[in-house]
């Protein structure tokens, strides 16, 4: 007993209780990035391709994903068998992509030399033997092994094919359509200037207009033609898969993205199909409603959303901490606009997607376009969600932090550095831009990283106000003003939702989610650091003497 | 062979020397006094109702060192803090009577604060460089005046700094910052700042009570240069400072100014028994 009573004035109950509450926290955050990496890592991964032949005579040919005890309560047998998950892939041929498979009706595992996965346009992957390849009915290769010998030409060519068809397709009919639908909007501009003005002559402006998209028209139709050749002459060669079952698949080798033998890959091969998977994750656009591909389009929008959102909190929040802090007359009413802003930062994020929809979106954006772009209207040009809408919401979310970082960060510059500025006949604006500001800054940087790490990870305000499942162009382009802030943007955060539960194949999307919840946290991080590091730098500079 | 002071300031000699030096100027004759430089009439300063100084009236000559001394909480700071409105920067403060420096009107109306600061410097009690550079330290207050030339920065700079007697320890490193200054460097830097801007008159406010011994010597070595050119007002809680350095002294309690004469006279047969009192060590 007196142990005990020991023990508990010595406090070492208290240090074990509190030290477990540090050590739980940490358990959980290690194990949230562990799960993450382990499943997200993975993905990328070339998995050996199992042939399973059933008792009944069925023949599959997949990758293992899972294997589970099956649950069958009240029987005996209740999660005492084991069934594996098949990723079979051809969902063209079979009308499903996985297949549960129970262990005590398999007959025979092997692993056939020649299965191939290929992952290709559309239909997800396809899981055969390349048995021959065809160019407009003449037989290039007749069996499998002739037909491996042509596959990485094949898909080198179809590669390149495939980056002369996009050039044309998005870049070069992409700016053709870009200038008809300037002249279109601008031939309804001189409409209504002419209906506002009705004794205007606006012929030579309608001749140039006119002229303007003839030209490009005949450029469209050229393009289109040279499109059309380039298609037929790409998509002449056609590979010709078994499925394990005995279906036959053409495939246009023109829609072929990476083919392996996954069961004769040495250990570097699967290196090099991983990484180049990662890359073209990474770099890469997606495909088939998001599940394939890349994400390029949403790492750059969540970047350039969280930039933006910087450029507007920063000085939003540090000039109304200043006035807070600096200018305003300590009171009750400085007091209470403090505990507001404090309170501001615990206001729901989809209720500032809300306010950003109706003020932002609808009262500004509505505004701007019967001003500026009345020619384009009914269509919306600011007047729907967008890049700028978002970050400004985003900014006016996290601008709370911003103030009480700044405000802390300026209280904590000492009086006596403004006394020695003020003495010199300073004004105080002059001493709070030359002393008290650089002497804060690290503070408030602080401040931004928190910002930053909130705006960069928040969804569902963004859902409302500019985010999109696919967008078809960057919000940063080749075009006059460059930054377009009118358009919809993706959000890793979005992504992750859309890929996870909006995907029509779930399964094959599940590990997707955490591939791209690796990228968003390292988006977050990145973009931390580089504050941190501006902030030490500063910090550096602005090392107050020895005291 | 001429010795410049340059090549005997090495650490260990300089507090007996300074000693000496100090003693050898108060007997040197002064040169003469332009007359009152600052004028204070009634002078009577109220944080809310709390009066704490009632009507103060002393003038400080021009080009001599006027200490102020008294128990904490008499009001010397408050005072001197009234010479380049500094007491504006604290809430519900009122001033009333009249204070002059070299004929401006501090307390009123038209009077430009921004001018009044450029003309009446200040040191305090802890020094306070700004975290930049020394050479932006000390071109401060011309840079916040607009002055952008660098020929006259660089000219100041250097002028200020000697004036400090600080140049010959910093020339090779303006562009660091003063990190690793001893507090005594660190002071000095502070006053090279204040005379940058070449005020007429130097408000201190306790400029060595953070320092050691040698550092305060220094200071105070540094105090009698100064004197040739600058009206030296300084607040002390150190009475042996004060019998050194200053030409007069006023004696300062609960607010009220009890006496104020030559300073060899006020420490020698101080008119007032609360002045002997203090000075003697009875109170304070």
């Amino acid at each position: 007993m007196s142990d005990l009573v020991k023990s508990l004035r010595r406090g070492e109950p208290m240090i074990w209780f509190t030290g477990s509450a540090l050590g739980i926290s940490i358990l959980m955050i290690a194990g949230l990035i562990v799960v993450i990496l382990t499943n997200g890592l993975g993905f990328f991964w070339p998995k050996p391709l199992e042939q399973v032949t059933l008792k009944d005579g069925s023949v599959f040919l997949g990758e293992i994903t899972n294997r589970e005890a099956i649950p069958n309560p009240g029987h005996t047998d209740h999660l005492r068998k084991q069934r594996i998950l098949l990723r079979v892939g051809n969902r063209d041929l079979y009308g499903f992509d996985f297949k549960w498979l129970n262990e005590d009706e398999i007959a025979k595992r092997e692993h056939p030399k020649d299965a191939y996965f290929v992952e290709r346009r559309e239909y997800g992957a396809l899981i055969g033997v390349p048995v021959a390849v065809k160019e407009n009915e003449r037989t290039l290769a007749a069996d499998t092994a002739a037909a491996r010998q042509a596959l990485p030409g094949l898909i080198g060519k179809a590669e390149r094919d495939r980056h002369a068809v996009e050039r044309i397709e998005k870049h070069e009919i992409g700016d053709i359509n870009y200038r008809i639908e300037k002249a279109r909007l601008e031939a309804r501009r001189l409409d209504l200037v002419a209906r506002s003005e009705p004794g205007r002559d606006l012929s030579r402006e309608r001749e140039a207009l006119a002229k303007t998209t003839a030209e490009q028209q005949a450029l469209f139709q050229a393009r289109t033609a040279e499109l059309q050749a380039l298609m037929e002459k790409a998509g002449t060669t056609y590979v010709t898969f078994q499925s394990a079952e005995g279906g036959a698949k053409e495939l246009r080798s023109l829609d072929i993205y990476r083919a392996y033998a996954a069961n004769e890959l040495s250990w570097l091969g699967r290196l090099g199909v991983y990484t180049s998977r990662l890359w073209e994750f990474v770099s890469g656009n997606p495909r088939e409603s998001n599940t394939e591909g890349g994400i390029f389009p949403a790492i750059f929008g969540t970047v350039m959303m969280v930039v933006l959102m910087c450029i507007v909190v920063v000085p939003l929040g540090v000039l109304a901490a200043l006035y807070l802090r600096e200018y305003a007359k300590q009171g009750t009413l400085v007091r209470t606009v403090r505990i507001a802003v404090n309170n501001l930062a615990g206001v729901p994020s989809i209720v500032f997607g809300v306010f950003g929809l109706g003020f932002f979106v609808y009262f500004v954006g509505g505004g701007i376009d019967r001003l500026f772009f009345p020619e384009a209207l009914p269509t919306p040009t600011f007047g729907t969600g967008g890049i700028l809408w978002a970050a400004l919401t985003l900014a006016l979310l996290t601008v709370p932090v911003v103030i009480v970082a700044s405000e802390e960060a300026l209280a904590a510059v000492p009086r006596s550095m403004r006394e020695a500025s003020l003495a010199m006949g300073a004004t105080k604006f002059q001493t709070i831009l030359n002393v008290v500001l650089p002497a804060a800054a690290p503070g408030i940087l602080t401040g931004l990283i928190l910002a930053m790490a909130r705006g960069a990870g928040e969804v569902a305000p963004l859902m409302l106000i500019g985010v999109v499942k696919l967008a078809p162009e960057l919000p940063l382009d080749g075009f006059f003003p460059f930054l377009h802030l009118d358009r919809k943007f993706m959000h890793l955060g979005f992504h992750i939702y859309d890929v996870g539960f909006q995907s029509p194949n779930v399964e094959a999307a599940k590990p997707m989610v955490y591939t791209t919840a690796i990228f968003l946290l390292i988006i977050v991080v990145l973009l931390n650091l580089t504050a941190i590091i501006v902030r030490n730098k500063l910090r550096e500079k602005y090392k107050t003497g020895a005291f | 062979m001429l010795m410049t002071n340059d090549d005997v300031k090495t650490p260990r000699d300089t507090g007996l020397r300074i000693r000496t030096e100090v003693k050898a100027a108060s007997d040197a004759p002064l040169p003469p006094s332009q007359g009152p430089d600052i004028v204070c009439r009634d002078v009577n300063l109220a944080y809310g109702d709390n009066h704490v100084l009632h009507d103060i009236t002393m003038d400080m000559e021009d080009r001599r060192v006027t200490a102020l001394i008294g128990p904490s909480g008499c009001g010397k700071s408050t005072l001197l803090r009234c010479l380049n409105r500094m007491n504006d920067l604290i809430d519900n403060v009122r001033t009333w009577g009249e204070i002059k420096v070299k004929g401006l009107d501090v307390n009123a109306a038209s009077t430009d604060v921004i001018e009044i600061r450029r003309r009446v410097g200040m040191v305090f009690q802890k020094s306070n460089p700004f975290p930049k550079s020394i050479y932006e330290n000390v071109v401060y207050g011309l840079r916040i005046a607009g002055i952008g030339d660098k020929a006259t920065l660089d000219e100041a700079c250097e002028r200020s700094l000697r004036g400090a007697a600080l140049w010959d320890e910093v020339k090779d490193r303006l562009q660091e910052n003063g990190l690793g200054f001893s507090g005594g460097q660190m002071q000095r830097l502070c006053i090279a700042r204040a005379i940058a801007v070449e005020p007429e008159v130097i408000l201190m406010d306790e400029p060595c009570s953070a320092l050691d011994p040698i550092a305060t010597l220094k200071i105070e070595e540094l105090i009698y240069e100064l004197k040739e050119k600058y009206t030296i007002v300084i607040v002390t809680h150190n009475l042996q400072q004060a019998a050194r350095v200053s030409d007069k002294t006023a004696f300062f309690w609960l607010g009220r100014l009890v006496e104020f004469g030559p300073t060899a006279e006020m420490f020698t047969a101080p008119k007032d028994k609360l002045t002997e009192d203090y000075i003697t060590g009875r109170f304070g």
